[in-house]
């Protein structure tokens, strides 16, 4: 259990960070390093003024597919942000934004919320990632 | 033999993986050898409980369900 976990997160819809952040939660709560890049959309979602606001959904969602998701936020799920934030809590989780998508985004790191800990090149990514699996969302 | 629970969590409701997060969280307010009871309805539950103590060594010890609610017992290592 000592290699970590790294999830590369791009796509910035609720469905597709709320799938990443209950991947995160289960690995830290085994004990395993978990490693989160943001790149592109995924990135764009962490802005602090605008984690909370509503991501959308994958296109293959559909209108079936938003009911389902309202209807199990609505039964009290928590949300991606909130799931991430626990798992931090639990430790071994390190969330950094890449650094060619803050230029993108023409972002600052004060622009994040705090849950992300920091900005790198994917240099620095693969050479935390180790011998661990890549998972590209 | 009376078993004594030193902690409870109460995961009813909550979807995966929150029972195991809240859980993996709590324990750690126990001494090793101490014993934590955790309520769940999140059906893949079972599957994650005994997944989760074979991997982290918490030993779960008693398991059964009711109602709709499964119960584990689980010593913390």
């Amino acid at each position: 259990m000592d290699e970590p976990l790294n999830l590369v997160l791009f796509s910035g819809t609720d469905d597709k960070l709320q799938a990443a952040a209950v991947l995160t939660a289960g690995a830290a709560a085994l004990g395993k390093p978990v490693n989160v890049f943001l790149q592109y959309w995924a990135l764009d979602a962490f802005r602090a003024n605008r984690i909370a606001a509503d991501h959308g959904l994958a296109p293959e969602a559909g209108r079936d597919g938003r009911a389902a998701v309202d209807a199990l936020r609505d039964a009290g799920q928590a949300s991606w942000a909130d799931t991430l934030r626990q798992a931090k809590e639990l430790g071994g989780v390190d969330i950094q934004a890449c650094s060619l998508s803050m230029d993108l985004l023409h972002l600052n790191p004060t622009d994040l919320d705090p849950l992300v800990d920091g900005v790198e090149g994917v240099t620095a990514f693969y050479l935390n990632a180790g011998e661990g699996q890549v998972v590209f969302i | 033999m009376t078993i004594q629970i030193s902690r409870q969590v109460d995961a009813r409701g909550l979807s995966c993986p929150m029972p195991i997060v809240n859980t993996a969280q709590a324990i750690r307010a126990i001494g090793s050898g101490e014993l934590i009871e955790v309520l769940a309805t999140d059906p893949g539950s079972v599957k994650d409980f005994a997944a989760w103590s074979r991997t982290t060594g918490n030993e779960l010890i008693e398991q059964s369900v009711g109602d709709g609610v499964f119960r584990f017992v689980l010593r913390r290592k």
